[in-house]
């Protein structure tokens, strides 16, 4: 080990010349910051794992329907930036996500960079057998936290919901493909209101029993608060270990990195989020929904928290689908470091 | 343009703890938050200051009055500066003399020097503010002295503030980093906020001006300030331009910071980066605080319309995402006091 002197030399220095650059025109070159930003509180994880759903989860909820060529430009700049995981599409019928319906195109389109995972979404078995054809290598399955979203949104209970799934994993646990989970609604739900963290923490044990790697807990309508996620983790921790789990934040109401603040002191090394923070929540029309992952790097890189990924590239990816969406950034990382 | 120099690699790859453990950081337990939090709303002054639109005299006074009725406690009213350098404040004393002045409420102003103290004074101030910097070259750019030159300046107020028994509350820009100087050491920003104290302020304002600052430097800064001086005489205020303003107020929290300053409806942009956010929304923090179950006394459905009426008449959309939020979509599904 270097003598703790000359590391906080170096993090001074690199802040130094950071903070020049955020103040700066537009950041082309490579920023890498080992910051000695300390949070004073419980010890935060060294590095944290940021699952990309712009081109899945963000896409899906974005009205403009984007070309598959651009959406297969997107997937290939958010490699380039280092992201270690990005959902790349969803295996759901045309009929339902008319953005996902390219779906073969864009799986067969993208180079697969070594070392980074591209899961799929795949809502039944169709769709998984699909996923598989495409040459899906990952896949991921949803469930609810609140049975009136479940009835509302796929139409049958959680318990049902997680039987069909029940498919989906027999066959990739035979197939040797892994298996995302996530939960809807962990902090709220548009129908039922507040959301019991046990019940959160029951549908994560199942999904953790069935076979899922990963469960990511999912701020659908972003009313959380650092309190309601701190409690809510709580719950969950008792039934799945915290290694397995993740945090989906909407910003909605503009609580996403506060909440995913206190996750990390929680424990939680594994955050999800989409660039430019595409995607808006379709149950408060023109309000955002998921949390730009700009801005997240931006506070983990200020924490001195490892995520490999080089946030001026970042930022490059964001701006082209942007442009290609004819829509502005939500990332306030992008809106602050570009000239407007 | 700058450039980088590069190091990632190695500096990545050193075997290390994580930085919290490397330096036996022990800190205070995350689930022991102040039970009641202040909120200084500094829209109607910091906040319009920065405004590129005009705003008539009658409809700053609605605003106020507005934010009275909200249960904010102190709502920072306008500023006692030349209007050869700030033109949206020109109307100071008509704006003091015009608002409905509630007894619960503290209608601070600011006051750069001897000359806006006693215009102020005159027009009925009962609280005052002074703005220091914790970097010399802001100073210099903003107030063209250096900071010494300032305290110097403040002292006078202060001074004539004791006697006329005016409490004075201190500001300090550039805690979490310059625009020009980049990054500020934490113990320049002690020496500022400790210069402010002696000097008499009650209470001292952390604002990170450029919004660069992350829960990271924010906690080392507040370390560094409060081996020094009492936490309770502290606030934060912090700015979204980064978007990091509400985990930079949370961390505040966890070390014991329990005023923060905010403004309705995010008002005020970033001088320093054009069209990027600038000060916190009152709403947004509101929402946060009454979440974790921290008392405000703050009504935010009245703050949302207090909000709502100032961007009508600015002819903006808000800042605030709680607005946002609220506006287009079902009732409220936060937990309110």
């Amino acid at each position: 080990l270097r003598p703790p002197l000359i590391r906080r030399w170096f993090s001074s220095f690199l802040n130094w010349k950071i903070s020049l650059m955020q103040h700066h025109c537009r950041l082309s070159q490579r920023i890498f910051t080992a910051s000695v930003s300390l949070s004073t509180t419980k010890p935060l994880p060294e590095r944290v794992k940021i699952v990309e759903v712009g081109p899945r989860d963000g896409l899906q909820n974005e009205k403009t329907i984007v070309p598959a060529e651009v959406k297969i430009r997107l997937i290939d700049m958010l490699s380039e930036a280092g992201l270690p995981v990005i959902e790349a599409t969803s295996f759901v019928s045309p009929k339902w996500v008319p953005q996902m319906a390219d779906q073969e195109e864009v799986m067969r389109g993208i180079q697969r960079k070594p070392g980074v995972n591209y899961p799929v979404l795949t809502p039944n078995l169709k769709g998984y057998r699909a996923a598989v054809t495409a040459g899906a290598k990952e896949v991921a399955i949803f469930g609810a936290a609140s049975e009136l979203f479940s009835k509302k949104n796929i139409n049958c209970s959680v318990e049902e919901s997680l039987q069909r799934f029940e498919e989906v994993m027999k066959a990739a646990k035979q197939e040797g493909i892994p298996v995302r989970g996530y939960i809807s609604c962990v902090l709220g739900c548009p129908y039922e209101g507040k959301v019991s963290p046990v019940k959160v923490a029951e549908v994560a044990k199942r999904l953790y029993s069935m076979g899922c790697y990963e469960i990511s807990l999912g701020d659908t309508i972003g009313v959380g608060t650092p309190g309601g996620m701190a409690e809510m983790l709580e719950a969950v921790k008792k039934e799945v270990p915290i290694h397995a789990l993740a945090v989906h934040c909407h910003d909605t109401y503009g609580q996403a990195l506060a909440n995913i603040l206190v996750a990390l002191q929680n424990g939680v090394s594994v955050v999800d989020s989409s660039v430019a923070g595409l995607g808006g929540c379709p149950y408060a029309q023109g309000a955002s929904g998921n949390v730009a992952t700009e801005d997240v790097i931006y506070m983990l890189n200020g924490l001195g928290i490892h995520t490999g990924v080089d946030l001026p590239k970042l930022m490059d990816a964001g701006s082209y689908i942007c442009r290609s969406l004819n829509r502005r950034t939500s990332s306030k990382v992008a809106q602050a470091t570009c000239k407007l | 343009m700058a450039s980088i120099t590069i190091f990632p690699k190695r500096i990545v790859e050193w075997p290390c703890a994580a930085p919290s453990l490397l330096f036996n950081l022990q800190g205070p337990d995350i689930h022991k938050f102040p039970d009641f939090v202040k909120i200084v709303e500094v829209g109607p002054r910091d906040g319009l200051q920065n405004e590129k639109e005009m705003v008539p005299t009658e409809v700053k006074i609605q605003l106020i009055d507005m934010l009275s009725q909200t249960g904010l406690s102190v709502i920072e009213a306008t500023s006692f500066v030349s209007s050869k350098w700030v033109a949206q404040m020109a109307d100071h004393t008509e704006v003091l003399r015009g608002i409905n002045k509630l007894p619960h409420v503290r209608y601070p102003v600011l006051t750069p020097n001897l000359q806006g103290f006693q215009a102020a004074v005159e027009a009925g101030a009962s609280e005052v503010a002074v703005f220091g910097s914790a970097s010399e070259t802001f100073s210099k750019r903003n107030i063209n002295c250096s900071i010494e030159e300032s305290m110097r300046r403040f002292e006078q107020v202060i001074t004539a503030a004791k006697q006329a028994g005016i409490p004075v509350r201190g500001y300090v820009s550039c805690t979490l980093g310059c625009p020009y100087e980049g990054d500020i050491q934490p113990a320049q920003v002690k020496k500022v906020v400790k210069r402010l104290l002696e000097l008499g302020c009650y209470e001292v304002s952390l604002g990170d001006t450029t919004g660069a600052g992350t829960a990271g430097s924010m906690a080392a800064m507040l370390r560094a300030v409060t081996t020094e001086v009492p936490v309770h005489a502290l606030a934060v205020h912090c700015h979204d331009t980064y978007g990091q303003a509400l985990a930079n107020i949370l961390t505040a929290l966890q070390m014991g910071v329990s005023v923060v300053d905010s403004s309705v409806a995010g008002l005020g942009g970033c001088p320093y980066a054009k069209g990027a956010g600038g000060n916190v929304s009152t709403e947004d923090v509101v929402y946060m605080l009454h979440g974790l179950g921290i008392e405000t006394g703050v009504d935010l459905s009245k703050v949302i319309e207090a909000g709502e009426f100032i961007c009508q008449a600015l002819n903006r959309p808000t800042s605030s995402k709680v607005a946002q939020a609220t506006n287009k979509s079902k009732p409220s599904l936060s937990r309110s006091d």
